[in-house]
């Protein structure tokens, strides 16, 4: 077999590895990353980035070279010679790739943890009473305020009473075509979604009508909203900024058209905003009790109250009004 | 009509070409059947893709409304895999496995024949659902979004699904038995051509999941016709329920997809380099490997709906575990390369490109499965493009290399190399241009199945969408070349390439028989340069030489 001498093989394979390590830092290819969870992500994937770098110029390079060096030359009707397997080689190249998806399995593992996705109260597939029990625990008062759901918490995030930190409970929820964001803590119904930074944000996410899902690309996260399956995600911003939170679920039609404005402010400008959109009632519960039932109403009769407020276009409205039509 | 062989003039008696049309139990005759159908719902899906791109050619829905957009799009996958990529595998499967194994039909000669004709009417219910507002759930067609968005698309769609589905089941059936009972005397399972294998692994997969797919479709359409709600979550139902019984069935047809064309390749690439397949075994057995893993990976299209944290740690490892045999697969295709004598005929660029292609998607692959990757990722044009990459970049390609290396064997009549060399590069410039542009844009932040998007991504989507062009534009050398070949090429010979494997010991196109007389195993299928002296002796090609001759009219 004609392979190439030692010396250059050893070349060639520091030029590859020097290569991947560079591309697998500085490909570019991720938007901004606005927290720590992000960042841990980012390092995933520029450490498959770096590894795939390397496997993709090492087995391109084979073929070029193959079709270059091993061309058939015209007139030549011989055969190559009768190789047909190499034991070691072929030991090798199973090994390789495994070691490297034990590492890359492992780095996995510990990133997906300590993103807090094996929190037991989070990532558990429990009925609501536990949790809700828990949180009650935890002091929060609001659950009044949750829509009652079969299951809960298939999610991301650390538990509630695991962070020292109280976290701004946003309940989420997706229908045919705009996210409804509903504070209890200050009673505020918006169509966006204002938190500060350094403090956790849990979304309580659901759905009204179809599947949709809840992206968040500076944030590396996205969770599903399911009919009947409530889900939470945790997380922390650490860079203040204007992200969009796009719905990564074929939800219908204008599913293309379904995003809305995820707010990283710092704590004051959050207060200031809280400020001006507090309801008229001033006492958070009051409003969270005056909730129209979802379950009860359609989605636009739900919808049509805070149509304004929450800065729902008039045409998104229309959207929603003549979808409830079809639906029918 | 002449039923008698006539070898000395040549005149071998052929199929009509009204046979074509006909409850034909031929096995030949089905696998070209298969193939053409194929081939035609290959262009419709890809005029609804051409359609599609144009649309995201600008950020507004300006070319097609939304509905129409979705409406394309869950007709583009659904019939790329189940009428085009599946019924291709399904083709290469009945045209070859009776002449590889020396066989003179498959086990089930009328089964076979009924496997074939529910396939176009699946097809044509699918596209004639226009009429009545064709799907728009997308090819998973999860509910609820499917239980509202049109009753009468959605149940059609269902129906033609379950159509081909029960095709490629008897398909599968026919398949393994034929592998199993019918080979030669001499062929024992580590003789036979590693497509057999490839169609072995296939096969049992079908046969694993498909009926899974089926009944969760069934419960489907009751909730659909019957107002049940085993899905549908305002009576109770469970939409995850029904991701699971989908995906356990679609990740395996991912398989389906690709392990025949791995066969292909494992059957071009040696013939094509003049070496030896570089470990049988190891490719053998990965595929058996890889439908094994198959079947427990389904949770990964899920990781981001209701799946507990540890379903999604084992259904990481699972999935990444695939990793393994597919290097394994793809470096022993490089290390028979390796060395060869390589002809760079269309078969092989075809073959090239796709290890080059498929590469990718494998690397991508490997992405997607960690999960907190692909929490990022799932659902964007990330994915797209990964699953692009696999599927044409793989599937696709390799069906194209096996057009061109069984093209002489079926029709008897030579390629046009040139014209397969124009559509080589055309197309893999094109897929390329297409295809890679996407993996940034989901990672971006493009979400997938829009019709309109956000202004920022224009850039990299004018590009995609000009990829698209090319990639149509290359299917016109292909189309050109097989209609001018069939009518003018160059007679072929009964073994053009000089190949080992059975079907080339009979004429081309074969006789209705298959062999004139019972086939001998006088080499293993693959023993390139080992017997120098009986394949490659003057003899041989001088009886190669007068055989073009005899055949040439
Ligand atoms: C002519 C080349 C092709 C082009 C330009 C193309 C383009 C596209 C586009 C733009 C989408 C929509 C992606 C989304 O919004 O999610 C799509 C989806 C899809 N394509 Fe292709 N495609 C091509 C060939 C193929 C082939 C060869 C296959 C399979 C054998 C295939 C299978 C699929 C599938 C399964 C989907 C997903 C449909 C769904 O989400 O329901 N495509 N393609
Ligand atoms: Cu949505
Ligand atoms: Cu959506």
């Amino acid at each position: 077999m004609n392979i190439p001498s030692n010396i250059i093989t050893l070349i060639i394979g520091i030029v590859i590895t020097l290569i991947s390590l560079w591309y697998g830092q500085h490909h570019g290819l991720m938007p901004v990353a606005a927290s720590k969870d992000a960042e841990q992500i980012d390092g995933i994937f520029n450490f498959m980035m770096t590894i795939a770098t390397g496997l993709f110029l090492l087995v391109e390079g084979i073929l070029l070279y193959c079709v270059i060096r091993f061309r058939r030359r015209p007139g030549d009707q011989t055969d190559g010679p009768p190789v047909e397997g190499n034991v070691p080689l072929e030991i090798l190249w199973t090994a390789i790739p495994t070691v490297i998806v034990f590492i890359l399995a492992v780095y996995s593992f510990e990133v997906y943890n300590s993103l807090g996705g094996l929190d037991p109260v989070i990532s558990a597939d429990r009925p609501s009473e536990t949790v809700a029990m828990k949180q009650h625990h935890a002091g929060h008062d609001h659950m009044l305020a949750m829509a009652p759901q079969s299951r809960v918490a298939l999610g991301i995030g650390t538990s509630p009473e695991n962070g020292k930190v109280e976290p701004l409970v946003v309940d989420v929820k997706g229908i045919q075509y705009a996210w409804i964001f509903s504070y209890p803590e200050t009673g505020i119904i918006s169509g966006e979604l204002h938190a500060p930074i350094d403090r956790p944000v849990q979304l309580n996410i659901s759905a009204g009508d179809v599947i949709h899902a809840v992206w968040i690309p500076q944030l590396r996260l996205k969770q599903d909203a399911i009919p009947g399956h409530d889900a939470t995600l945790v997380f922390k911003t650490d860079v203040a900024g204007e992200y969009p939170i796009i719905c990564a679920e074929l939800c219908g039609s204008y599913h293309g058209g379904m995003k809305a404005m995820f707010y990283a402010q710092t704590p004051d400008e959050f207060e200031t905003w809280v400020a001006a959109n507090r309801p008229a009632s001033e006492s958070g519960e009051a409003v969270a009790l005056h909730l129209p039932d979802p379950q009860i109403m359609t989605d636009t009769e739900y919808l049509a109250p805070y149509a304004q407020e929450m800065g729902i276009n008039s045409a998104a409205l229309a959207q929603v009004k003549a979808v409830s039509a079809d639906a029918i | 009509m002449t039923t008698a062989i006539e070898h000395l003039t040549g005149q071998l008696p052929r199929r009509k070409w009204t046979d074509y049309f006909t409850f034909c139990t031929d096995h030949k005759v089905i696998g070209i059947q298969y193939l053409v159908t194929s081939f035609l719902f290959f262009f419709i899906g890809g005029s609804f893709a051409e359609a599609m791109r144009t649309e995201l050619a600008t950020p507004d829905p300006d070319f097609v409304s939304p509905e129409l957009y979705n409406q394309l799009m869950t007709l583009h996958g659904t019939i790329m895999i189940f009428l085009w990529i599946v019924p291709a595998g399904a083709a290469f499967a009945n045209y070859l496995i009776p002449l590889m194994i020396g066989a003179e039909d498959m086990a089930f000669p009328r089964l076979n024949a009924v496997a074939f004709w529910l396939t176009p009417p699946g097809g044509v219910l699918l596209i004639a659902s226009f009429f009545v507002g064709a799907p728009q759930a997308g090819w998973t067609s999860y509910p609820p979004l499917s239980l509202i968005s049109g009753k009468w698309g959605e149940e059609i769609w269902i129906l033609s699904v379950l159509l081909v589905g029960t095709s490629s089941i008897l398909g599968a059936i026919n398949f393994v038995t034929t592998i199993l009972k019918m080979r030669i005397k001499d062929m024992d399972l580590h003789s036979m051509p590693l497509f057999c294998w490839a169609m072995l692994a296939t096969s049992s997969l079908i046969l694993l999941s498909t009926p899974v797919l089926a009944a969760a479709l069934i419960l489907l359409s009751f909730d659909l016709i019957a107002g049940t709600s085993f899905f549908n979550p305002t009576g109770g139902g469970d939409p995850v329920v029904y991701q699971h019984l989908f995906w356990f069935y679609s990740h395996p047809a991912v398989y389906i997809m690709i392990l025949p064309f791995f066969g292909v390749i494992s059957e071009v690439i040696p013939v094509h380099a003049r070496k030896p397949i570089f470990g049988y075994r190891a490719i053998a057995y990965s595929s058996l490997a890889i439908s094994f893993l198959g079947l427990i990976v389904w949770a990964h299209h899920m990781f981001t709906s209701g799946t507990p944290g540890w379903l999604r740690m084992f259904f990481m490892a699972t999935t990444m575990l695939i990793a393994v045999p597919t290097g394994i697969k793809i470096f022993s295709w490089c290390g028979t390369l390796w060395g060869g004598k390589i002809n760079l005929n269309s078969a092989m660029l075809f073959a090239i490109g796709f290890l080059a292609s498929f590469l990718m998607g494998g690397l991508t692959g490997i992405m997607v499965a960690s999960v907190p990757f692909d929490i990022h990722v799932h659902d964007t044009y990330f994915v797209v493009g990964h699953f692009h990459y696999v599927l044409f970049g793989g599937s696709a390609l390799a069906l194209f290399s096996g057009v061109y290396h069984w093209f002489p064997k079926m029709t008897g009549k030579m390629v046009n190399e040139n014209l397969g060399r124009l559509h080589f590069a055309l197309m893999f410039i094109g897929l390329n241009l297409t295809f890679l542009p996407m993996h940034q844009l989901g990672l971006q932040g493009m979400n997938r199945r829009i019709a309109l998007y956000d202004p920022q991504f224009q850039g990299l989507n004018q590009l995609s969408t000009l990829g698209a062009y090319l990639l149509a534009v290359s299917t016109f050398p292909f189309v050109i070349n097989v209609i001018w070949s069939l009518w003018k090429g160059e007679a072929a010979a009964r073994n053009p390439w000089r190949a080992l494997t059975l079907e080339w010991q009979t004429a081309s196109p074969p006789i209705i028989e298959n062999f004139e007389e019972e086939p001998v195993l006088w080499s293993g299928p693959y023993d390139f340069g080992i017997d120098s002296e009986t394949i490659d002796s003057e003899e041989t090609v001088a009886e190669m030489l007068a055989e073009v001759g005899a055949e040439a009219r």
